[in-house]
């Protein structure tokens, strides 16, 4: 690094007046100040900012070094989502700021004289001007309702604002129906309220905590993180339970490793065991729950000898393990997880992990759930947005009445024409999620955006997706711009400030400055009514009796809790928000809409010879793809490996560091080889790849044909018919030695 | 004052936070590391165990690699810490090649380079980069010879072994098990 | 099974995956050392004994090409140095306790006085030589007349060096395989056979070269014996021990070092030099520079198996 480099030449001058003056003289001058060359920076500048790594936001300080370069990033003591602690990812973070592949300049896509589509740089006055045309066509040409914003992170906001004042509310994120979707609905479903980000888990205080496939350790997602780490201090329990021995399997007093796909046998066998043992709260079941009677009815023929044959976990330590949470309940966190869509009948299974945690008790209980504090900030003064004519919901016939929000799938399905839509969505607008990668089934996605007239992609990085884009905005790093307040839920409500550390690199810039010139363009600038963003912001956090010079100093303002209200205190009345008013067991709003009102466990489809699970997952270093081409994360992980049980290696005569070919059922085959990596830590029915790598990008040169990409391989998706989310793990894979690429579709 | 450091194996999730946390701090080259991460997994599926260490230089009470310098580059230093004055240092990597623990790397400046425990930060009264960055607060850092420091408590409380004690290198890097 | 990673992702250049931080230049300096060593330890006894006359290729001849040896060797250092510019920071003190210092020194006195050696001897080659400047007749005169003490003093350090060249490695107790004792008696030993040959092939004398492959048969008689014990050594010690021993018993090592250091740089040599006293026509150079490969690769593979071998842990 440059840092070094500039020591080296301090070092080399005073060597030389060494030699001048003699080896001795100089040698006592220097023992005196023995800590100079390569102990690290010393000047203290440092500006408030929250990471956009993953979507945890934590709160942190960046600091610069003498020269004025950033240097690093550590996390803001103050900050409840991280406590001074970033992950590595966070910490990583610097190397978004630094990567030499970034976005640099607006691109606009174009036809040479042959014919070839080409990328040409445009200036940002072209290329708003090109957008804000489009958009006002489409609009007059089929109604702003057929234009989608696709989006995770941060500039979300100033997008979907424009979008919304421009007549659409179709805003998707691949966070929800790709991701956590089926936790919220069963959660509303069974306590009124979903959990939200980041989740309410009272892990420090718990004294069992049980992880169904959450594979906390490898998913850095850090307040968890950390509080798992403070429950292993306190002695508490953790049961996981995993087809694979995950680093959290490996801090676990119960490790099941349980038959893939079967998670809700051994769900229903739990409850039954709790039920029929007594071990459930009495108490707190005849207070606040509805439909017990018709559950204890409905769970009596899952034995554990049942869930046996279907789960391979053995009937004695699927009663231990059910006692052990009994024993540690109220203080029992059953974990609900994150990503879940998994099988498609996803609600469902989240739904019976809500129930055992209302039936422990744990839910508004110290070492369980908490009751979080959802403060918010004002926004700053806009007119009220246009009501739409028409939704993505129109375009699914009814399909997932229980969406909660949009799908990202589902705005790609209403975007191919079909005819039973009478309008089909025309622009998307993607900021800062790589659809490609993220969506099962590339295949369809690249469908839809073949039917598309206008594709806007605002990025850091040349990603895929930004290689399918009619116009791309390369926007500047976290680091070098102001964002939104992060306000984030929790114990209490706490507010992050972003500030740029550095100037944008490159012809960058901000989002929300992005949006508000489109916005401009279309005539709809009193919707960013604000002069220079820092106004906002100060504007926003005088409502809130804080300041933005308050903030730049303190990065996290702490905001108290209303009420002594984090936990259920003992006979309290509680109305939730469910049809009953009460914790539904039995869930009466599924049963309306015709779903099973009480989790049902359905066999799934098993690999055939020769075929494994396409098991995926986190490595801790990593965020999805984004940080695939980060340099300072790429060091400490450059590719994905495919993870075999000896057994299996044997049987294909595979060997440590071997490269093969994944095809999966449907004869595809993922675009670059993956090293085989043969480890224990699998089962002989599964594989195992990190999801994230395997980028087919050339101008990622860090990334570029580096491991396998699940998402190739994922094309068989498993819908959940409640709420619309895209099971991705019902995909099987086998090896391959050779690639002969053409014979496949 | 002697400088060490306790590193919980059942708390540590392998995630390489206190690698980048290095890097970034010390200005380590993108490449190169003074600390890594080993995990080592025992057993036949499903009777698996796995121990993960954090490493770095153990800055050894009876280090090789001060031993084996021929300038003195390599020395140590109030508190026990093992140091290499870069400008002392003619890059000959005797030291490199006398450490059991591969813990020194040649930088690409020409010295050689290798954790200092942060020296420049705890002089400050501020705990090693690693030590403050890891999520799971699995490293415990101090002076052995104050009863009170977090790494004399931890050890009082737990079992632990270093690394490679057959070397005689007497490491004061603790792994708690 | 037990699988074992590094899963920061660890590739430090020359460290991982496993240390070769030395390459040519250490194992060429240590057999330029070993060699020169040699040399200079066999023209000083021989001046110390009194039998000057009789081995003139021991005392006069061979000894000028030791400069040439120490510099080459010396150069090999310097290039090896990732720091150069601060080199001189090894004359900046001594430590007693580091093989590279005790090296750096002893080549400091070595060197000149090998020159000086030359120089005493230079009409060996060129029987009209005079010195132009009186300074230079003056110091010959000097030397000339202490040669007594110069070759006490040669024979002190020639045999140090010697010494050197073979601990330098052993001094590594970080690495299994050159944590032996024998490697340095082994180092030295290989180094005096090698001087040996070379004098055998600068003597003109036929009695002083049988004298010299007798000397040479019986130092590899002796190296032989070495290698044994060590193994032997190695096979009764600690695992990583013999883990390292399979670096050349079944690793990859093996066929390397017995083909080309034992088979074709001791044995077959040890062989011609016998036939050859024993009257046999052999060309004398054929054995000399099979010694001399045999000493130059024994000192390669162990410079790069030692950096293969490693604790476990
Ligand atoms: N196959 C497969 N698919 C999955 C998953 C999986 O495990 N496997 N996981 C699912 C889950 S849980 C989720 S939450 C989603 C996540 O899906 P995404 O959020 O789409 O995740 P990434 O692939 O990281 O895409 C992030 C994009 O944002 C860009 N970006 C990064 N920083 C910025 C910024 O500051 N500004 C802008 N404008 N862009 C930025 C990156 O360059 C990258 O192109 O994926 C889902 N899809
Ligand atoms: N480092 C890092 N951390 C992250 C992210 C990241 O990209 N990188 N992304 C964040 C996001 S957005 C999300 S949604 C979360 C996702 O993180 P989680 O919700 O924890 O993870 P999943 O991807 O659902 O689950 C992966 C685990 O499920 C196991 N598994 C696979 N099949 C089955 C099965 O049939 N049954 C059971 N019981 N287990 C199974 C796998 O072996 C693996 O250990 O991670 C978050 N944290
Ligand atoms: S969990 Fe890690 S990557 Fe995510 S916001 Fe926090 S520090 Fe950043
Ligand atoms: S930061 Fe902590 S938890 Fe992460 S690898 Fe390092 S020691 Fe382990
Ligand atoms: S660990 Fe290695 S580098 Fe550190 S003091 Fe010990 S021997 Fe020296
Ligand atoms: S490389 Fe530098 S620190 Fe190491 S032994 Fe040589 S001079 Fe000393
Ligand atoms: S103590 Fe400092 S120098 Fe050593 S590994 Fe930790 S961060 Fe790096
Ligand atoms: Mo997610």
């Amino acid at each position: 690094m440059s840092g070094s480099r500039r020591d080296f030449i301090k070092i080399s001058a005073l060597s030389a007046a060494g030699l001048l003056l003699g080896g001795h003289y100089v040698q006592s001058a220097m023992s005196g100040k023995k800590s100079a060359g390569n102990l690290g920076s010393a000047v203290p500048l440092r500006t408030p900012t929250y990471c956009e790594v993953c979507f945890w936001q934590c709160a942190g300080w960046v600091y610069k070094n003498e020269k004025g370069d950033i240097q690093k990033v550590v996390g803001n003591d103050d900050d409840p989502n991280c406590n001074g602690r970033l992950c590595p990812r966070g910490t990583g973070g610097v190397g978004m700021y630094h990567d030499e592949d970034r976005l640099k300049t607006p691109l606009l896509r174009i036809k040479d004289q042959d014919g070839n589509q080409t990328f040409t740089e445009v200036s940002w006055e072209e290329a708003f001007d090109f957008i804000a045309e489009r958009l006002q066509k489409i609009k007059e040409e089929h109604g702003p309702e057929c234009i989608a914003l696709f989006t995770h992170g941060s500039g979300g906001n100033y997008w979907g604002n424009m979008l919304k004042a421009f007549g659409s509310s179709n805003i998707a994120a691949p966070s929800y129906s790709q991701c956590r979707g089926p936790r919220e609905v069963a959660f509303i479903t069974t306590f009124g309220d979903g959990l939200n980000s980041p989740e309410p888990l009272d892990i420090r205080d718990t004294r069992c905590l049980v992880l169904i496939g959450s594979h906390l350790g490898e998913n850095m997602h850090n307040g968890q993180v950390q509080e798992m780490s403070d429950a292993i201090d306190k002695g508490a329990a953790i049961i996981t339970v995993d087809p694979r021995y995950s680093t959290a399997a490996s801090k676990s007093k119960f490790w099941l490793p349980i038959k893939p796909a079967t998670d809700i046998a051994l769900l229903l066998s739990w409850i039954r065991e709790i039920i029929n043992n007594g071990w459930y709260d009495k108490e707190y079941i005849n207070q606040y729950a509805y439909g017990f009677e018709e559950l204890k009815n409905h769970v009596q023929p899952f034995t554990p000898e049942w869930a046996y044959g279907i789960t391979t976990i053995r009937p004695e330590q699927i009663r231990e393990t059910a006692r052990e949470m009994a024993n540690a309940a109220p203080s029992v966190i059953i974990h609900p997880g994150r990503h879940v869509t998994w099988y498609g009948d996803d609600t469902q299974r989240l739904r019976a992990v809500a129930i055992l945690n209302a039936l422990l008790g744990s839910w508004g209980r110290r070492g369980g759930f908490f009751i979080p504090e959802k403060k918010s900030v004002p926004e700053y003064p806009h007119p009220p947005y246009p009501a739409p004519r028409r939704t993505w919901r129109e375009a699914m016939n009814g399909k997932y009445p229980l969406a909660d929000l949009a799908l990202a799938s589902g705005v790609c399905d209403a975007t191919i024409p079909s005819p039973d839509l009478d309008c089909s969505i025309k622009a998307w607008i993607v900021n800062g999620t790589n659809l490609i990668m993220t969506l099962p089934d590339q295949k369809k996605t690249i469908d839809a955006i073949n039917n598309l007239e206008l594709m806007v992609v605002v990025d850091t990085m040349p990603m895929e997706i930004t290689g399918y884009a009619d116009v791309v905005l390369p926007e500047c790093t976290y680091l070098e711009r102001w964002d939104d307040l992060r306000v984030a839920q929790g114990r209490n409500s706490s507010v992050a400030l972003r500030m740029p550390a550095a100037e944008p690199k490159y012809n960058t810039k901000p989002a929300y400055w992005m949006a508000k010139e489109v916005a401009i363009r279309l005539g709809l600038g009193a919707y960013f009514a604000w002069e220079t963003f820092e106004e906002k912001l100060d504007w926003q956090l005088k409502q809130i009796g804080s300041s933005l010079e308050e903030m730049k100093r303190i990065g996290v303002k702490n905001l108290p809790r209303e009420f002594d209200d984090l936990f259920f205190a003992p006979g309290d009345d509680h109305e939730f928000y469910t049809n009953t008013g009460k914790i539904e067991l039995y869930s009466t709003a599924l049963a309306a809409e015709g779903f099973d009102p009480m989790p049902v466990y359905t066999p799934h489809m098993e690999p055939p010879a020769g075929y494994y699970h396409l098991n995926y997952g986190r490595a801790p270093m990593h965020t999805f793809s984004r940080t695939a081409n980060n340099p300072n994360l790429v060091d400490l992980m450059d590719e994905n490996t495919v993870w075999v049980n000896p057994k299996v290696a044997n049987e294909w005569g595979l060997t440590n560091g071997q490269p093969v070919y994944l095809e999966n059922q449907d004869g595809v085959i993922a675009k670059f080889p993956v090293k085989v990596r043969v480890t224990e830590r699998i089962r002989f029915d599964s594989v195992y790849i990190v999801h994230g790598f395997g980028h087919a990008d050339k101008k990622l040169s860090r990334a570029y044909g580096k491991g396998a990409s699940d998402a190739d391989l994922i094309t068989r998706v498993l819908m959940d018919p409640i709420m619309g989310g895209t099971g991705m793990r019902g995909n099987f894979v086998t090896f391959r030695f050779n690639k002969e690429s053409e014979v496949q579709s | 004052m002697r400088y060490a450091m306790a590193i919980d194996t059942r708390k540590c999730v392998g995630c390489s936070d206190c690698v980048v946390a290095c890097q970034t701090e010390n200005n380590v080259p993108i490449g190169y590391c003074r600390d890594w991460v080993v995990e080592v997994t025992d057993g036949t599926y499903p009777q698996l165990e796995i121990e993960i260490r954090s490493e770095r230089c153990n800055h050894c009470e009876n280090s090789p690699c001060v031993r084996c310098c021929p300038t003195g580059a390599s020395h140590y230093e109030a508190g026990g810490l093992v140091l290499v004055t870069p400008h002392k240092c003619i890059g000959c990597g005797a030291c490199v090649v006398s450490c059991p623990y591969d813990a020194r790397y040649s930088h690409p400046d020409g010295y050689v380079d290798k954790c200092t425990f942060c020296m420049h930060r705890i002089q400050k009264g501020q705990q090693p980069a690693c030590v403050e960055v890891c999520p799971t607060k699995c490293m415990y850092f101090g002076d052995l010879d104050d009863p009170n420091s977090d790494v004399s408590r931890v050890l009082k409380k737990r079992k632990f072994k270093t690394l490679i004690p057959e070397a005689g290198t007497k490491p004061h890097v603790y792994y708690l098990i | 099974m037990r699988e074992e990673i590094i899963i920061s992702g660890r590739l430090n250049p020359n460290i991982d995956p496993h240390l070769t931080i030395w390459h040519w230049h250490i194992p060429l300096y240590l057999f330029l050392g070993g060699l020169a060593a040699g040399i200079l330890f066999f023209a000083s006894l021989y001046v110390v004994l009194g039998k000057e006359n009789q081995f003139r290729g021991a005392v006069r001849r061979a000894p000028v090409i030791v400069p040439l040896l120490l510099i080459i060797g010396l150069l090999a250092l310097f290039l090896d140095l990732r720091h150069k510019p601060y080199f001189w920071q090894l004359y900046t003190t001594i430590k007693i306790q580091s093989p590279m210092s005790w090296g750096a020194w002893v080549l400091m006195a070595v060197t000149p006085l090998s020159f000086v050696w030359v120089a005493i001897h230079i009409r060996e080659y060129l029987p009209k030589w005079e010195w132009k400047w009186m300074i230079f007749r003056e110091l010959e005169k000097f030397f000339v007349k202490y040669k007594l003490y110069l070759a006490w003093a040669l024979l002190f350090l020639s045999t140090i060096l010697g010494i050197y060249t073979g601990i330098l490695f052993s001094a590594f107790n970080a690495r299994p395989l050159w944590n032996t004792s024998i490697l340095g008696p082994l180092f030295l030993t290989s180094g005096l056979s090698a001087g040996a040959a070379v004098i055998i092939l600068f003597s003109k004398r036929k009695g002083e070269r049988v004298n010299f492959a007798k000397i040479d048969i019986m130092l590899i008689g002796i190296e032989l014996f070495l290698i044994v014990h060590m193994f032997m050594g190695f096979l009764a010690s600690t695992e990583v021990q013999i883990e390292a021993a399979n670096l050349f018993l079944g690793g990859p090592y093996t066929a390397p070092f017995w083909i080309f250091v034992v088979i074709i740089g001791m044995i077959l040599p040890a062989v011609l030099e016998f036939l050859e006293i024993r009257k046999f026509h052999i060309p004398h150079v054929i054995p000399v520079v099979l010694v001399l490969f045999g000493s130059l690769m024994l000192r390669f593979i162990f410079a790069y198996a030692g950096q293969l071998s490693r604790w476990l842990y």
